[in-house]
């Protein structure tokens, strides 16, 4: 059992929603769609639910054509940015509204109902309203409703963006557990880099109407395919900057030269290199280490790390670091670039040289 | 400008406050230094943006005082206490240019239109909004109209506080880091006392100087985001705090020793210890845990990648032990031992640090 | 969202589309039949062309009819919408007067319109009624089956006291869901009330005022029962709006082909008025 968009496009009048598009996902697998607001998360989803139809190519689910099927005849769920919930049932009748419309025995409704809501910790809520219940407690419901019945596919859309902080974090703790083990594919739409890295599983970057790279979750951060797919899986924004390499070292705008052994084989020219935030620290990392020197222009210090906001020949550097560093705004930081861990990309953005990490 | 003192303030939505419950703000007294930036911290509910509406004067508090400097405004209303601030979602004039809005403010306080017109630019190339001065407001993406909203506090060049109910919720998260420097930009540049409500810990410790944590309509700490990070005063700061939160786990003293499931740990504070709690935990943040060859033996239940480094979670007995390790360090298959740094473990009776 | 395979839907639709053939269709269809034709009864139809439409369009009494109409729906909409506006911005936001307010307001909604107009030409008649005494006791001269000045002035306070209420309940709908943010910001921004409603209410009351406007219009533009019932037209034609003097051509005298060819150009005035005043206040939005 899979699912599979062939070469599938959406266009609305003039514009193009969804660029063509392939993916496969497969049984039991947990996905992500990482991307700003607008690059076609919540589209795709409706085109994988049957909630939409593409205007060009094909849907596959499970060795079946399903292109035009319409939702109420697959076995799709939904999960929504918004709490939505049958506001006259109780949890308990929310949480079985599924199996009702399914002519469920109400033994096994029973049944289902009661482990549904105690994997979602929902057990003593069941008889109350949803508008009784706080912002968490109301989308644990409506993600209970999506566990209660074996479905094919579980598409959730932002769904801890309305959430308290601290409420996310639970969430997203208690979320992958919750569909370990099962059949179901799901898709869970995010604009945050960081849910995605902690959820793991697979994810696709989305930009613009383009699925840019597809793929383990940790593989995409780690090598991303072009820039574009760097700058979406990065938060704070990935740094980057031109540069001229010959032999072993490489020369920015700034004529700041750092040495590269570990790049040593890529072919000599020019390139943009992509430093995620983290890389840049205060504190040596080694002897060879490169150093970058440029003017602060905000430090943020939370208690247990610093950021360090600062010019780098006109552009806005981000430097990410444990412990607290406070640099005065406005006077010179002297910090240093784990080089080994950046990404070279070529003229068309692609990423170029060997794995030289992880 | 104005030091900001609140005395013995009380706030009740309801007619007839009778039980503690009734209260959506209990008794609390709170100064803020002139010039300084304040996040008010806590989950929905805690009573925050009562506590904002009360200083901006949007509400009148059911009992206490109000003060700026020495002037009493607690009947003042928001035009008269000089403030001004952002809401959650971008409030702003539609018919109106982007100029007009920035010039709003000034404009219905009489300022002469050669003085606004200075004034307005000053602002909107502060925000970099002034590229887009004739455009109309309403056209705008959410991070512009949100900066819109905040120009309209600053072009006034009398006012005491600037507020921010959640202003980062409706913006994009890779805008919000543009946004959150640019305020904390601005407060360096024109050091005027700002407030910041939100519920999200990166954002209020990012950008204040101090942060005031409340839960349940009361403050419950009050500190520099390295005091609450290193020294939380109640495991709920603790636990709120940092992502994730401190471990809190239960543990015993025994002649001046902490004892934590059968394993001594050294505590900062043990010493201060009288023995006179009902409930004894020690909380350790999973930044201050570390993996070593001896120590609480632990079975390593699951590792989430977070990129720059891995939330490792353990288990000792029946007690989950997260802890944080570096990206690139290698992680033993199952079976490790932790040590928590001593400096930076606390115990705490009945939920409040021992001291 | 696109179309699916499943074509059951039309089954559904397929009742409304035939009661909209009956009610509307057809009707218009006969109407455009009649207004090209000429006939002399017998059903016997010879073809006219447009003659009925240069007619009608060179008509004096159409002419006197039309600028009559224009006139009424003008001090209407004058009076209506300003004075709606004004209710609803007066009116409670919160707490137990609300609901008898908005009950207060839907009142004059719930009478049938040929009793309000049976109401008012009882109210307002000099002898007996309570309007006309009033009026002729302060020695004011009104009586409104013979002054034109008092069939008029009675029949615009009738249809302001019908209608206000409709223009009154939409505003204050708008109103209501105005977020509390903006009226907050406007206090901190020291906006006076003026500068409150200029910039906030009214901006946000744009859809609502469109939706008010037009249906005010397209109603009073059409206004029959109510001026039948209360002057007949009269008194001679002073009151004799479009629809009065449509149904006197058509019913009255039975000249089928110019009753049919005024019908469609009245119907296309205000089809073209109503378009003209969607795109005048939307033309902001385009951008």
């Amino acid at each position: 059992m899979s699912l599979e968009l062939k070469n599938v496009t959406k266009r609305v009048g003039v514009d193009v929603y969804i660029h063509e598009t392939s993916l496969r996902l497969e049984e039991g697998s947990f996905n992500i769609l990482l991307g700003t607001t607008l690059a076609g998360k919540t589209t795709l989803m409706q085109l994988m639910a049957g909630l939409d139809r593409p205007s060009s190519g094909e849907v596959w689910f499970a060795g079946r054509n399903v292109t035009g099927v319409p939702v109420q005849k697959r076995n799709v769920s939904m999960v929504y940015q918004q709490f939505i919930n049958y506001p006259n049932f109780s949890v308990y009748e929310n949480i079985a509204s599924p199996l009702r419309v399914a002519g469920m025995a109400q033994q096994e409704i029973d049944e289902r109902v009661q482990k549904a809501a105690d994997l979602l910790r929902l057990t003593p809520m069941l008889k109350r309203r949803p508008n009784e219940l706080s912002g968490g407690q109301q989308q644990r419901t409506a993600i209970a409703r999506a566990l209660v019945k074996d479905f094919d596919l579980i598409l959730l859309d932002e769904p801890l963006a309305n959430l308290d902080y601290k409420l996310r974090e639970e969430l997203r703790d208690e979320l992958p557990k919750l569909f370990a083990g099962r059949k179901c594919i799901v898709v869970y739409a995010t604009t945050e880099p960081s849910e995605a890295l902690l959820f793991g599983g697979n994810t696709a970057t989305l930009f613009e109407g383009r699925v840019t790279q597809f793929g383990p979750t940790s593989g995409i951060y780690r090598r991303p395919r072009d820039l574009t797919s760097a700058r979406v899986f990065s938060d704070p924004p990935i740094n980057t900057a031109r540069i001229a390499k010959k032999g072993d070292r490489i020369t920015l705008e700034n004529s700041v030269t750092w040495h590269v052994p570990k790049a040593a084989g890529v072919p000599d020219g020019d390139y943009t290199i992509g430093i995620r935030p983290h890389h840049i620290t205060p504190v040596s990392q080694g002897r060879d280490a490169s150093v970058i020197e440029g003017r602060v222009l905000v430090t943020e210090l939370s208690g247990s790390e610093s950021v360090i906001h600062f010019d780098m020949n006109g552009q806005t550097w981000v430097s990410q670091s444990h412990g607290i560093h406070p640099f005065e705004v406005g006077s010179t930081a002297r910090l240093y670039v784990d080089v080994d861990q950046s990404f070279f990309f070529d003229g068309d953005n692609r990423l170029i040289g060997q794995d030289n990490r992880i | 400008m104005a030091k900001i003192t609140l005395q013995d303030i009380r706030h009740a939505y309801g007619p007839d406050p009778q039980r503690e419950e009734d209260w959506a703000l209990k008794k609390l007294s709170l100064e803020l230094s002139d010039g300084g930036a304040y996040a008010l911290l806590g989950p929905s509910g805690c009573g925050k943006t009562t506590l904002l509406n009360l200083i901006s004067g949007l509400l009148a508090p059911t009992e206490g005082r109000i003060l700026f400097d020495s002037t009493d405004v607690t009947e003042a209303t928001p035009e008269q206490r000089n403030i001004a601030q952002v809401f959650q979602f971008p409030v702003i004039y539609d018919t109106m240019s982007v100029f007009g809005n920035l010039a709003f403010p000034l404009r219905n306080r009489g300022v002469a239109e050669k003085d606004v017109d200075a004034r307005v630019r000053e602002i909107a190339k502060m925000l970099e909004l002034d590229h887009m001065l004739a455009k109309r407001a309403s056209g705008l993406t959410a991070d512009g109209k949100q900066k819109i909203s905040l120009g309209r506090g600053l072009v006034r060049s009398d006012v005491n506080v600037i507020m921010f109910d959640e202003p980062l919720t409706v913006i994009d998260p890779h805008l919000k880091w543009v946004l959150r420097s640019k305020l904390k930009e601005l407060h360096h540049r024109i050091r005027r006392t700002m407030i910041y409500v939100t519920h999200d810990q990166t954002e209020a410790l990012t950008f204040a100087e101090k942060v005031v944590v409340m839960k349940d309509g009361q403050i419950v700490q009050i500190g520099t985001p390295i005091e609450l990070f290193e020294r939380p005063r109640h495991t709920f700061v603790g636990h709120f705090i940092g992502s994730p939160g401190m471990n809190v786990l239960p543990c015993v003293v025994k002649g001046g020793e902490v004892v934590f499931a059968g394993n001594p740990v050294p505590a900062a504070n043990a010493g201060a210890y009288k023995g006179n709690g009902k409930v004894l935990e020690l909380g350790v943040r999973p930044e201050f845990v570390s993996l070593g060859s001896d120590g609480i033996p632990v079975d390593i239940v699951k590792v989430a990648d977070a990129g720059r480094y891995r939330i490792v979670e353990t288990r000792h007995k029946d007690h989950s032990i997260k802890l944080l390790v570096a990206e690139g360090v290698e992680l033993p298959a199952q079976k490790a031992h932790v040590r928590f740094d001593a400096a930076h473990t606390q115990i705490y009776e009945d939920g409040w640090m021992v001291s | 969202m696109n179309k699916t395979v499943n074509q059951k839907a039309w089954f559904f639709v397929l009742p409304v589309f035939l009661l909209v053939a009956f009610n509307a269709l057809i009707p218009l269809m006969t109407v455009v039949n009649f207004s090209v034709q000429e006939t002399f009864g017998d059903n016997v139809f010879f073809w006219a062309g447009v003659r009925w439409f240069e007619e009608v369009l060179h008509s004096e009494r159409f002419h006197a009819a039309l600028v009559r109409q224009l006139l009424f729906t003008g001090i209407i909409l004058l009076i209506e919408i300003p004075l709606g506006l004004a209710i609803a911005l007066s009116m409670p936001r919160k707490g137990p007067w609300v609901s008898v307010c908005l009950v207060l307001m839907a009142l004059p909604l719930l009478i049938p319109w040929n009793v309000v107009g049976a109401m008012w030409n009882i109210f307002a008649l000099p002898d007996i009624g309570l309007l006309g005494r009033s009026i002729n006791a302060l020695g004011i001269e009104y009586n409104y089956t013979r002054q034109i000045f008092s069939a008029w002035f009675t029949m615009v306070l009738m249809d302001v006291w019908h209608w206000t209420s409709l223009v009154v309940l939409l505003c204050y709908a708008g109103l209501v869901s105005i977020p509390d943010a903006y009226y907050q910001a406007a206090k901190v921004d020291g906006a006076r009330p003026w500068a409150v409603f200029r910039y906030i209410q009214l901006p946000k009351l744009k859809y609502v005022l469109t939706i008010a406007i037009l249906l005010r219009f397209m109603d009073s533009f059409m206004i029959y029962t109510e001026a039948v019932v209360l002057t007949g037209g009269g008194p001679g034609n002073a009151t004799t709006f479009l629809s009065i003097d449509l149904q006197k051509i058509a019913l009255g005298q039975f000249d089928l082909g110019p009753a049919g060819a005024m019908s469609i150009i009245y119907f296309l005035i205000i089809l073209f008025l109503s378009w003209l005043f969607y795109t005048l206040m939307m033309k902001d939005e385009a951008r």
